[in-house]
């Protein structure tokens, strides 16, 4: 058996050399790479931000996103009482049916917080007893608030200042006094009148009572059938907003369909006048082509801005953008696979006496079918994304109403519903477009 | 004849093809004529209305530009730090997201060895990833941490990991295993394997998405500083804010950030070019 012997056509120094100068790059590279990090450490002023951050806020985002508060609020000026969830008017107890933690008589009213706390309000005074502290008590007064306080040091928790009282011994309980009102918050996991509002006859029944109803023929509303009567109430429902989120939702996934395909139709067309072999004239493929950087370059954001001075709020400003700009892209990308088809089957369908839209159609078109269809899908996926944000600069959709209630930053709950939302709807868009792909592709 | 029934047969496909063909296109135009008038209708101008505006402000803008003359070189000058700022957020994030990305495709890719209980772990991890739409991460933590450039570079980070994770994980299928069985056959680890058998096969592939993810991270960077992360485009959200009269300093900007996605795109296309070889230039 023949044993082969390596023939080396450098020499040993060349070889020596090489290495040194690849082991000098292994270490180099990182070394930039960190250095670099260093610099942006503090081009970002990292230092400060840490000083800045409020984790608490975090906290607060989270238990608020996972749960809902009711509160207790007494009205010092007008005097009563009064037990609402999150403090809205729509979802304020009726007198008699109060949660049974409150219990109120006239002016005066007692809240058992749970665990020892409770809070007893008498008049324009509050005394929150907190086990482990003492008793705070706090009288709103004409000019602001005045608190006696146990004995010792003021733990952190307690805010007393001359014109407002704020005590929240722990996350699921708080206490805030002004000159104007008494508020006691009491926190609850879960999310609140999440299926229907609680003024709705069909707050407190169950999926089975639900079912019975809807195909029960009795009619709860005799102006429309159960059915329809049901979903009108979830979609209506004042405090989660079902109906303006979906139509939100659909708005961003129309901006993204409707931008990738109108973006695939013009780009495909304009992709054969950017291709060397479908285009002699070099005039009209360097202009088509600058007239695809173009389009890329000046970028999403800016498409946006400028059709949204144009056409106003709404899906076609969003879907207009992404075409605009995707236009650029995939008709590039259309070009590149063009210049690289298979002349073969050309010529084939040409020595048939095929004329040249049939050749387009029978040689052409099914060899960039697989690169159009799965980039289409890939950029229509990618859009789902890009409309939201988009949508957050202004065209409207579910982006802008993210950034709205996060900018209010009322109920955070509202806001993680629309960001689980969001998600599902990506994935789902990111799911359907890779199984078309497969089907289309593959078989 | 045997033939006579292929023939048939190869007949009927093919109209149901054709008829499968039909149905498909006359869906996407369905989609198209209805969606656009749907469109239309939700928005608040429409197209007709909107076309005649259209070249309104973009026409107004290159008319400030150009009365603004020879002023236009200095606020131009003025912006670019905050254009280095975009940047600088786009390659930090790509840097660490890139890092984590390769752990992440290390880890899920039975080709090279991954710890199989692990795969379908790390590909779900890597889905979830790449779903969150920067908008929504960058909010948030800017909801925490105050305006700044860091939460944009970590929202960013976070999509990168998972979209080039997906990429990374992809190019590692397509990697030849006998390197990767010679290093075993002299007994060496899972890590020597990585880096003397797997690296080296996918370097060029690697390096060329991740310069395709830094040129889109720019524009995603520039879109979130609109929001709030600061950058190039808190500054366009600060002059298109004003409205009238400034108009120069939003040509400005509009300039740089048109001049930089130019260079940038045009730079990385050249080096993925050289990189992986004309042809598989995405």
């Amino acid at each position: 058996m023949a044993i082969d012997t390596l023939q080396l056509d450098m020499d040993r120094q060349e070889i020596l050399s090489r290495v040194r100068m690849r082991s000098l790059f292994t270490i180099a590279v990182p070394l930039l790479i960190l250095m670099y990090f260093a610099y942006t450490w503090f081009a970002f002023d990292v230092p400060s931000l840490i000083e800045r951050a409020q984790p608490s806020r975090a906290v607060l985002l989270a238990t608020d996103a996972v749960a809902y508060k009711v509160h207790v609020t007494k009205d010092i000026r007008r005097g009563g009482i009064e037990v609402a969830v999150e403090g809205e008017r729509n979802g304020t107890y009726e007198e008699g049916q109060y949660p049974d933690w409150v219990d109120i008589s006239g002016d005066d009213g007692f809240v058992d917080l749970g665990e020892g706390y409770s809070v007893e309000i008498i008049g324009q005074t509050m005394r929150f007893s907190v086990p482990g502290y003492g008793v705070i008590e706090t009288t709103a007064t004409k000019k602001g608030v005045s608190t006696v306080l146990p004995a010792g040091d003021v733990p952190d928790w307690l805010k007393d200042d001359p014109r407002k009282l704020d005590a929240r011994p722990t996350l699921a309980r708080r206490v805030q006094v002004t000159k104007t009102k008494i508020e006691v918050h009491n926190y609850f996991g879960g999310w609140e009148n999440f299926w229907f509002t609680f003024r709705s006859p069909l707050q407190d029944m169950s999926t089975g009572e639900l079912w019975t109803l809807a195909t029960s023929s009795e009619r709860l509303d005799p102006d429309q059938s159960n059915v329809a009567f049901i979903f009108h109430e979830f979609l209506s429902n004042p405090d989660w907003q079902h109906g303006e989120v979906f139509k939100a939702l659909f708005e961003t996934i129309m901006m993204a369909v409707l931008g990738t395909l109108i973006a695939a139709f013009v780009g495909l067309p304009l992709a054969f006048l950017a291709a060397k072999n479908f285009t002699p004239s070099l005039f009209l493929r360097f202009g088509v082509r600058r007239v695809f950087d173009f389009l890329r370059g000046i970028d999403m954001l800016i498409w946006s801005l400028i059709f949204i001075r144009a056409f106003g709020l709404g899906p076609l400003t969003g879907s207009l953008a992404i075409a605009f700009t995707d236009t650029g892209t995939l008709g590039k990308l259309f070009s590149e696979a063009l210049e690289n088809i298979d002349q073969k089957q050309v010529e084939g369908v040409r020595s048939t006496g095929a004329n040249q839209l049939q050749r387009y159609r029978y040689a052409v078109i099914p060899q960039i079918l697989p690169v159009f269809v799965s980039q289409v899908l890939y950029y229509l996926e990618s859009n789902t994304r890009s409309a939201t944000v988009i949508g957050a600069l202004g065209a409207g959709g579910i982006g802008l109403m993210l950034v709205e209630t996060m900018r209010t930053s009322r109920d955070w709950e509202n806001t993680s519903y629309i960001i689980s939302l969001t998600i599902v709807v990506v994935i789902l868009m990111d799911q359907a477009s890779s199984w078309l792909r497969r089907k289309l592709i593959e078989g | 004849m045997a033939v006579a029934a292929l023939e048939r047969e190869i007949l009927a496909m093919r109209s149901r093809r054709q008829l499968y063909s039909m149905i498909g296109l006359l869906l996407v135009i369905a989609v198209l004529v209805s969606g656009y008038s749907k469109a239309n209708s939700m928005n608040s101008g429409s197209f007709i209305d909107g076309l005649s505006k259209f070249f309104d402000y973009p026409s107004a803008i290159v008319l400030e530009a150009w009365a603004a003359g020879p002023k236009l070189i200095a606020l131009i000058w003025h912006f670019l730090p905050f254009m280095l700022e975009t940047l600088n957020i786009a390659a930090v994030a790509t840097l660490i997201g890139g890092a984590i990305a390769m752990a992440l495709a290390m880890a899920s890719t039975r080709n090279v060895d991954s710890y199989g209980p692990l795969i379908p772990v790390v590909r779900r991890i890597m889905d979830i990833t790449r779903a969150f739409p920067e908008l929504i991460i960058a909010l948030f933590l800017i909801f925490i941490l105050g305006s700044s450039p860091i939460p944009a570079m970590i929202a960013v980070a976070f999509h990168t990991s998972g979209a080039l994770g997906k990429l990374f994980s992809e190019v590692n299928e397509n990697i030849d295993r006998k390197p990767i069985e010679g290093l075993s056959a002299c007994g060496a680890s899972w890590l020597q394997r990585i880096r003397f058998a797997v690296l080296p096969q996918v370097a060029p592939n690697y390096l060329s998405y991740f310069l395709l993810r830094f040129e889109i991270n720019v524009r995603a960077s520039a879109i979130l500083g609109f929001v709030g992360a600061g950058g190039i485009g808190a500054e366009l959200s600060r002059t298109i804010g004003w409205g009238q009269g400034a108009g120069d300093e939003t040509a400005a900007i509009f300039i740089l950030l048109f001049v930089s996605i130019m260079i940038i795109d045009q730079t990385s296309s050249y080096l993925r070019g050289k990189l992986v070889g004309a042809s598989q230039v995405h």
